[in-house]
């Protein structure tokens, strides 16, 4: 059981290690993830300038253009992950190797938290600076807590849509893109989600970047919980629930797929 | 008795996909990769599978390596049952394919191959260790510090041969090993492959492939399979001596000789036949003999003709002709024509 646990955490640092040295390795990525970026938040701050909504949406704007990196970092680099592996030979390394395979996506979502950090971290100081963001933290403790069960809970989506997405071929690329806009839309990384209604918002709440932002723009921002979709603490409750149930999924979502992909031939899909 | 390999009656179709036929009615058809196959492979063995393209060996590896579920039958490694107990085989045994891309370009070799061995939970000292030491005795220890994207396509899969091997596995699946590999990487490779075999009682490799003479170089046993049967499985010497083929002598002379019909007299000689090329004045003959010793008495007369020999040459029947015995066509053609 000790030895287990300690192959599963060296396969967890060893497929993690991956992003972290390739969080740095290749320096276009200041420009292609994080530069370009900044644009699309800039344009927002400007839209709001121009129509002189109030102060804290600039706040929100660039907290939510920081954000941006986690959802592509989790819809790139996780969900589509696993159809990259299998094209490249790698799913068949790992499917052999006597480890859980819930390592490999534990390790996938580590190293690529840490990647999307590095690039959410530029989008937000230089953000911040440029467009001269005021803070005013109503309770840094819940902050962190709220930014924390939103990344467990978006990984362990990003976990679920990778063992979905195993058996795909190509289509597993086309699903990605399909839902890269309309989560844009319905998280409200450029607006406060409160303002598509409770119905909606409460069914984009299935999506856990949206609860995550709207909390944490309640603690970050003067006016914020003005514009909260519900209160902090029932955002904290859902954000829990949503990362158990992804985690608990997306396990039971890779053993299934990977049963099935035993059972057709489609695990690794060369020389069949 | 325990084998580190056994498979019994092991079948595994394949759905080949809906085809409407002149009725507009959907019909299924079923591909059978692997028909009712029964292997037993010894621990410390070197054990070939060879067949052409389609044979079934790759699914047969697939299997074993738990990748894939079998159909019907069963399939033992270590004596263990790959589909009830695949997490206790997967301790035992690694694979590597041929022509594989796997490893991650942004990584340096040396990188690749250490996180690849986390997955088996390999301490850091002995894997960064292990690596140092197969790195030299491939030859790659110039490229151990560049990324894989850099590598040529030779080097990328002789990396991935050292990969199947830092974990040091009981028991290796190499499918296709050398396939696409040149003529130097491929000997460097087996002969580790074969050292590391030797050297180790208790290693076992699974080899698929479909060159001959690689199967005939590397391998204690061989089984050849075709359209998912196993059609032969023995030794190469025996699975070549049981074709019951005579070795067939070349010999190359500067003259043409006088009474060459007598050469037939000559005792040991079973079968006789020459050749003369009047442009270049040589002559080719040919002896199919009872024994090996006899070569002495023909030669002799050779020489009491005052001619001299050119070349002198054996051949015995080879897998090939094995091949072809069994399945009724060459390897190499068909190879040669999918390609």
């Amino acid at each position: 059981m000790k030895t287990e646990l300690k192959t599963n955490l060296k396969a967890i640092l060893g497929r993690g290690y991956v992003r972290l040295v390739g969080a740095h390795r290749e320096p276009s990525w200041v420009i292609t993830e994080t530069l370009l970026p900044l644009l699309t938040t800039a344009a927002f701050v400007y839209v709001y300038k121009a129509l002189k909504a109030p102060e804290e949406f600039t706040g929100f704007v660039v907290l939510g253009g920081a954000m941006t990196a986690y959802w592509m970092n989790v819809l790139w680099s996780m969900a589509a992950q696993f159809y990259w592996e299998k094209e490249t030979g790698n799913l068949e390394i790992y499917m052999v190797a006597p480890i859980s395979r819930m390592a490999i996506l534990f390790g996938m979502a580590f190293g690529g938290f840490y990647m999307a950090s590095t690039r959410a971290v530029f989008v937000f100081l230089i953000g911040s600076l440029i467009f001269k963001v005021n803070f005013v933290l109503i309770s840094w403790e819940k902050l962190i807590l709220l930014f924390l069960l939103t990344q467990i809970s978006l990984y362990g989506l990003g976990m679920v849509f990778s063992s979905l997405f195993m058996l795909f071929g190509r289509e597993a690329w086309h699903t990605t893109n399909l839902f890269q806009e309309p989560v844009y839309l319905l998280s409200g990384f450029y607006f406060p989600v409160k303002s598509l209604g409770l119905t909606a918002g409460m069914i984009a709440s299935l999506i856990p970047l949206t609860l995550g932002l709207d909390g944490m723009r309640q603690l970050a921002f003067k006016g914020g919980s003005e514009f909260g979709l519900l209160d902090v603490n029932l955002e904290i409750g859902g954000l829990v629930l949503l990362s158990i149930f992804f985690l608990f999924a997306s396990h039971y979502a890779l053993k299934y797929m990977e049963y099935l992909g035993k059972k057709e031939g489609r695990l690794t899909m060369r020389w069949q | 008795m325990s084998y580190a390999v056994e498979t019994k009656d092991l079948t595994r179709t394949f759905k080949k996909g809906k085809k409407k036929n002149n009725t507009n009615s959907k019909t299924s058809n079923l591909i059978m990769a692997l028909d009712n196959v029964n292997v037993t492979i010894n621990s410390g063995e070197l054990f070939g599978v060879l067949g052409p393209n389609g044979a079934g060996k790759t699914t047969l590896i697939k299997i074993l390596a738990t990748l894939l579920l079998p159909t019907s039958g069963s399939a033992l490694v270590d004596d263990i049952d790959v589909v009830k107990y695949p997490e206790k085989v997967r301790k035992k045994i690694n694979m590597v394919s041929g022509g594989e891309h796997s490893g991650y370009g942004i990584l340096t070799v040396k990188e690749n191959l250490w996180m690849f061995s986390q997955l088996y939970g390999i301490s850091n000292k002995i894997a960064k260790q292990r690596i140092d030491e197969l790195l030299k005795l491939l030859g790659m220890e110039d490229y151990a510090k560049l990324k894989i994207s850099k590598l040529s396509t030779g080097m990328r899969q002789k990396m991935n041969i050292i990969r199947g091997f830092v974990c040091d596995p009981q028991i290796l699946f190499l499918d296709e090993p050398t396939l696409g590999l040149d003529v130097q990487i491929s000997r460097e490779v087996r002969r580790y492959i074969k050292t590391w075999v030797r050297e180790n009682d208790e290693k076992t490799v699974l080899l698929t492939t479909h060159y001959m003479a690689e199967a005939d170089e590397l391998c204690d046993r061989v089984a050849i399979i075709d359209n998912g049967k196993v059609l032969a499985c023995d030794s190469p010497a025996n699975l070549k001596k049981s074709l019951k083929q005579d070795a067939v002598y070349h010999i190359e002379v500067n003259l043409m000789l006088d009474n060459l019909e007598s050469f037939d007299q000559i005792p040991g000689v079973k079968k006789f036949a020459y050749e003369h090329k009047t442009q270049t004045g040589r002559t080719f003959l040919m002896f199919i003999l009872e024994n090996d010793c006899y070569i002495s008495g023909i030669t002799e007369v050779i020489s009491n003709n005052s001619s001299q020999i050119l070349s002198l040459s054996k051949a015995e029947p080879s897998l090939e002709d094995v091949f072809v015995s069994l399945c009724g066509k060459a390897l190499e053609d068909e190879n040669r024509t999918q390609n």
